[in-house]
Formats: C-alpha cells, sequence, structure tokens
C-alpha cells in the first residue's frame, strides 16, 4: 500500500499555506515576491495557481513508474515503496535527463549555483515514513489537500464526483495519466486551462516506451556477434578457397608439364 | 620551425580565446550564467550538436572498419586509418563536450558505480567509453608502427577482428539509443521528430554520415594534403550513401504518413519550415543529385552531395533536440555566446588534432610518397597554429 495525495480543486481558496509550509518543510525562503510566482522552481516546490478566481496546485506528481527515475543514469530519483519520488543528491551528476523526461515538467535546476542540484517536492519522505501527512496537507486549512491511502483516496475522489456531478469535471486526474501518480487531482474547471493534459498523456508509463527497445540489447549483443562473425568468416573463406583453388590449378599446370 | 602568421591560424587562435574564456565563465559561474537553457528547456547545443552530432559524424569509424574488415572490401583499405582517427577524436570531443554540460562534471564516473541499467543514458554512457576503448585500440597500430613496437603490434593485428565486431556491436547500440534518449517523450517532441522508430533513424543516419564524412574526408585531405584522391573508392562510398538514404526517406515518410502527421508537413509552421529544410539538405537535393550519373561519378559531385547530407543531418539532430522541443517547452532557445565559443572550439581543436597527428604519425599509408613539401604545407594552419598556442 502507499501513499497519496488528493488534491481537490473546488474546495482550494488559493490561500497559499501550502507553499509556506512547504518551503518552511524544506528550510527555503518565502516571502511575498516567491508567493507572487505562478511557477515551480528550484526554491518553489508546490505552487498554487490562480486564473480567474480558480486554483490548480501543481507540484509532483509522484508518478507510480517514474520517468524521472527510469532515465537517470545513476540512480539519483527512485520511488520508495510508500509512495514518495525521492533524490539523492550525492549521486546526482547534473545530465538533467530527468528535466527532460518528465512530462510534467517537474524537476528543476539550480542554475545560478556552481555546483547544482535537481530541486523537486519529494512528498515530506521523513514523515511520510514517520506516519505523518506532508507538511503542505497539514497547513491547508480547507481540506483541499488530503494525504492517505492511494486506493483509498482514488475511491473517496470517485465519491465525490459522484455526489456532486454538477461541481467537477469528470475525471480523476492521476489515476490512469502515464500509468497512475501518487497525487490525484479533482477540478471543477478543464484540466487543459491549467495545462494538464489527460487526453494527451498516454495510459502506459512513458519508461515502458524506452524499456521496450532497451530489453532487447542483451538479444542484440550475441546475435550482432554472430551475424557479424559469420560475414566475416564467409568473405575470408571465400578468398582462402580462391587462392587455395588458385594454387592447386597452378600446381596442375606444372604437374601436366 | 618559423612561425608565420596567417589567416587560418588567426582565426584558430581567436576561437581558442574565447572558447578559453566562455569556458572560465562556463566553470566559475555555473550553467545559468554561460548558458540560455532553463527549466524549461535543459538541453541545448552541448547536448544537441556536440553530443548527438558529434557521435553521429564519428560514424564512419564503425561503418568503414565492418566494411573493410567483415565484408572484406580491401578498396576501402586506404581510408580506414584517417576514418578511425577522426571517429576516435570525434568521441574524445564528445566526452570532453559532456564533461562542460554536467552540472556536476566530476561525478562523471559515478554511472561506473551506481548503474540504473533502465536507463538509455547509462546504456550510452557505457557503450561509449567502450567504445572510445576499441577505437583507440583499433587505432593503436599506427601509434605503435610510429615507434617499431612489433610486439604489442603483433597483438593488437592478431585481436583486430574481434575487435572490430565488439566495435561495431557497441556502435550500432549507442547510435541508435541516442535515438531511443527520446522515446521517453512522447508528449514533448514534435510529431515530425517523434516517432517509435527513432532509434532506427539514428542508427540509419548514422551509417549514411559515416560514408558522407569519408567522402567528405578523402576529398579535403587529397586537397590539403596533395594526395591523389580515391575516386573509385568514393563512387563505391558514394553508392552505397545513395541507397541508404533511399532507405531511410522511404522508412521517414511512411512512418509520417501512418502516424496521420503527413499533412501537418503542409501546413506552415516554425516546424514545418525545419522540417523540409532537413529533408531538403538531408534526402532531396543529395538524392537528385547522386542520381545524375555524371555528378555520381564526379569527385566534385561526390563532395557536394556528401556536404549536404552532412549538413542535412546536423539539421536533423538539430530539430529533434532543439526545435521539436520548444512548442512544448513555450520557448525558443537561442545559445547564448558562451554556448557557441564552447562548441566552436571544440571543433577547432578536433582539426588542430587531425592535422597533428596526419603531421606526425602515418596516417595516410602513402604519406611517404607525397612530396615532401605539399606534405609540410598541408600540415595546416590549425595544427601549427596549435603547437605555437602552446608555447
Ligand atoms: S512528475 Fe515528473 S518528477 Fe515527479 S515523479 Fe513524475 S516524472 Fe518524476
Ligand atoms: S540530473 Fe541528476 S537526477 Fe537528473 S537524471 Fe541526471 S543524474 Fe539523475
Ligand atoms: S509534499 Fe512536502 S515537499 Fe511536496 S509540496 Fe507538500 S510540503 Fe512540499
Amino acid at each position: 500500500m502507499s501513499k497519496a495525495l488528493l488534491y481537490d480543486a473546488t474546495l482550494c481558496v488559493g490561500c497559499k499555506a501550502c507553499e509556506g509550509a512547504c518551503a518552511e518543510q524544506n528550510k527555503l525562503p518565502y516571502d511575498e515576491t516567491i508567493a507572487a510566482e505562478q511557477v515551480q522552481s528550484d526554491h518553489k516546490f508546490t505552487v498554487v495557481l490562480n486564473k480567474n478566481e480558480k486554483y490548480m496546485r501543481r507540484l509532483c506528481m509522484h508518478c507510480q513508474d517514474p520517468a524521472c527515475a527510469s532515465v537517470c543514469p545513476v540512480g539519483a530519483l527512485h520511488k520508495t515503496a510508500a509512495g514518495p519520488v525521492v533524490y539523492e543528491e550525492d549521486r546526482c551528476m547534473g545530465c538533467r535527463y530527468c528535466m527532460a523526461a518528465c512530462p510534467f515538467g517537474v524537476p528543476k535546476y539550480e542554475w545560478s549555483k556552481v555546483l547544482p542540484k535537481v530541486q523537486k517536492c519529494v512528498m515530506c519522505p521523513d514523515r511520510v515514513a514517520a506516519g505523518r501527512p506532508t507538511a503542505c496537507t497539514e497547513a491547508c486549512p480547507t481540506g483541499a489537500t488530503k494525504f492517505g491511502e492511494r486506493e483509498e483516496l482514488i475511491q473517496e475522489a470517485r465519491d465525490r464526483i459522484r455526489q456532486n456531478p454538477s461541481n467537477y469535471v469528470p475525471h480523476v486526474f492521476g489515476i490512469e495519466e502515464v500509468g497512475g501518480t501518487s497525487v490525484l487531482i479533482l477540478s471543477g474547471v478543464a484540466f487543459e486551462e491549467f495545462g494538464l493534459k489527460p487526453n494527451e498523456l498516454p495510459k502506459d508509463p512513458l519508461p515502458l516506451y524506452t524499456y521496450r527497445v532497451l530489453s532487447r540489447i542483451p538479444d542484440f549483443v550475441p546475435l550482432g556477434g554472430m551475424v557479424l562473425g559469420g560475414v566475416w568468416w564467409i568473405t575470408h573463406r571465400r578468398e582462402e578457397v580462391a587462392a587455395a583453388e588458385a594454387a592447386e590449378k597452378k600446381e596442375d599446370r606444372g604437374g601436366s608439364r | 620551425m618559423k612561425f608565420k602568421l596567417t589567416f587560418w591560424k588567426f582565426v584558430f587562435a581567436v576561437i581558442m580565446a574565447l572558447g578559453t574564456y566562455a569556458l572560465f565563465v562556463r566553470f566559475t559561474q555555473g550553467l545559468g550564467a554561460s548558458t540560455n537553457l532553463t527549466d524549461q528547456f535543459p538541453w541545448g547545443i552541448w547536448i544537441g550538436f556536440d553530443v548527438l552530432c558529434g557521435v553521429m559524424l564519428a560514424a564512419g569509424g564503425f561503418t568503414l572498419t565492418a566494411a573493410v574488415h567483415i565484408f572484406n572490401i580491401k578498396r576501402l583499405h586506404a581510408i580506414v586509418r584517417p576514418t578511425v582517427l577522426t571517429a576516435f577524436l570525434g568521441y574524445a570531443l564528445v566526452s570532453i563536450a559532456l564533461v562542460i554540460d554536467l552540472g556536476r562534471p566530476y561525478r562523471i564516473w559515478h554511472p561506473l558505480v551506481m548503474r540504473n541499467p533502465h536507463s538509455v543514458m547509462f546504456e550510452v554512457a557505457y557503450c561509449v567509453m567502450l567504445y572510445l576503448a576499441v577505437l583507440s585500440l583499433e587505432f593503436s597500430p599506427v601509434v605503435l608502427e610510429r615507434f617499431k613496437l612489433e610486439k604489442p603490434l603483433k597483438y593488437i593485428k592478431a585481436a583486430l577482428i574481434p575487435l572490430v565486431i565488439l566495435g561495431v556491436i557497441l556502435s550500432t547500440l549507442h547510435q541508435s539509443s541516442l535515438g531511443t534518449l527520446y522515446l521517453i517523450m512522447p508528449t514533448k517532441l514534435h510529431p515530425f521528430w517523434y516517432s517509435p522508430l527513432l532509434p532506427v533513424y539514428f542508427f540509419i543516419s548514422a551509417i549514411a554520415v559515416g560514408l558522407a564524412m569519408t567522402i567528405f574526408e578523402s576529398s579535403i585531405s587529397s586537397k590539403v594534403f596533395g594526395r591523389a584522391l580515391e575516386l573509385p573508392i568514393l563512387r563505391e562510398l558514394g553508392r552505397v550513401m545513395m541507397v541508404v538514404l533511399g532507405v531511410y526517406g522511404i522508412l521517414r515518410f511512411e512512418d509520417l504518413f501512418h502516424r496521420g502527421v503527413l499533412k501537418l508537413t503542409l501546413v506552415p509552421s516554425y516546424e514545418m519550415y525545419l522540417f523540409w529544410l532537413e529533408i531538403a539538405l538531408a534526402l532531396v537535393l543529395p538524392l537528385v543529385l547522386l542520381c545524375i550519373r555524371k555528378v555520381r561519378m564526379s569527385a566534385g559531385g561526390l563532395y557536394l552531395s556528401a556536404v549536404l547530407v552532412v549538413l542535412g543531418f546536423i539539421t536533423n539532430r538539430l530539430n529533434v533536440s532543439i526545435t521539436g522541443m520548444e512548442t512544448s517547452a513555450g520557448q525558443h532557445y537561442i545559445p547564448k555566446w558562451t554556448e557557441y565559443s564552447i562548441t566552436a572550439a571544440i571543433v577547432a581543436v578536433g582539426f588542430a588534432l587531425f592535422g597533428l597527428a596526419v603531421k606526425y604519425l602515418p596516417i595516410f599509408e602513402d604519406t611517404e610518397h607525397a612530396p615532401e613539401e605539399a606534405n609540410a604545407k598541408a600540415i595546416a594552419a590549425a595544427a601549427t597554429a596549435m603547437s605555437h598556442a602552446g608555447k
């Protein structure tokens, strides 16, 4: 069983308490200027977007089979059994493939530092391990962000839509997208308004796309070796035969004389 | 040797000075100050050109060693050495470029001990590393000959065929894997370039470019070093290149058709223009040229086609890594001067090292027969400038 977050945009009042709590939890600066920034960045792991008094909270989706973890050549990112996708700074060599691969554009980089690290929401792994909710959940005054078992939260999200169909877009974002995520989102307005594209995101986990190709390599190597060796043997054998025949002919001629 | 400042030496010196300064900025102020990369656009020309194009341009190494040593096409033997040298230099420089691009360059060894075999990048890293080792062994006879080291020479020669086979396998893997890198981005890369066949495209285009580079280099070196052009060989390479391009073209357009993207290629957009630029340079023009017998038989015609193919596939790689990413990133990416300078310096170093190697090592097996004077001139701007810049 793994933990997840359910964010219900219809309950969100845009107070940004989650932003502040996250900054505190991760020892990041937080003030009015930062609060006004409408993007995730190396110093802001979660953001409450505001469009005409409609809100949408964005943070790392903690994919069930995360693209970022799959591409990292040194395994600096990985999904824990408890749910969070965490980052080990000492491993990272800064190739930024995780940033290129993440379908939600989540990992951010410390561009201004000489020795930068990747920054993103890690779902407060220490708290989660201790059985506590994430900092952002705890700070949320309206219950718009809820912490719990993923299966139960999915159930609850579906119930909320069923009980109040006029309030919601009939879709729980995160059940199926890219193979499922540990952050589930309910919304009253089209997800596309906030750049979430449930119709464009594949249902398969993205790592499958590369793994389909990668998994052939172990067969390819011995096979390729055999084929190339075979070609070499044939092309050079022909030469040997030709040489031998030529020599034979010469001998024949020599003998008949 | 007396130092004379020529135009090219001057250009070389300027490029190196700018590059050195850019490098200084990069390592003292970080990637943010030295590049126009952003969170939305994390990979720029150091990946798109230096790595993707660099590896592609070095593809002559495996195509030619395979042709000569495996398929036993003896006529091509004369150009194996310069091609292997180019490949070796190419890969060495790609590795340097990668170090510059990494946020934490001193951790470049991490994949050796912290493995994630699910990562394409991990696989590429291993293949490139191993292939660099194979290339240095393949090239080592040249050095060993130069210093008359008979014994190791014997061992290397005995191991040559397995080495070549290993090299071809490693190349096939990582050339195609550079395409596989992008398979995980179906929602990000523009449909002109995102295709499940990306690894296949990268592999086939590497072969085409490998052939084109071989034609290109032989033509250039025959001019610069005053050697007779191996025209029959080049004709043969040209013919093979034509077939490879044909196969690539058919695959590419069939795939566009099946994915329902073909009609998009006629709807004006930023991507459309760059798509057609790529197709014109890499496919249409060289194929038309090569179809004309007179062109295909002439040194100039072959040279021109080769240049077009190289430029075309450079455009292709830049399209995959840059053009195709811009819409989803929501921003245009134009490299900073520092990015250009470092890239230019890396290319210049490549030329210089090639010049030096040709001067001091038996790269062209018939160099001894070439007139001494032509040879001396041959050392080329780059080489001399290089040795003087070092002082
Ligand atoms: S949203 Fe992006 S960064 Fe977060 S787990 Fe998924 S792939 Fe990784
Ligand atoms: S930047 Fe770091 S965390 Fe991201 S893929 Fe590269 S090594 Fe892994
Ligand atoms: S889960 Fe933790 S790290 Fe992530 S947004 Fe909430 S408080 Fe920040």
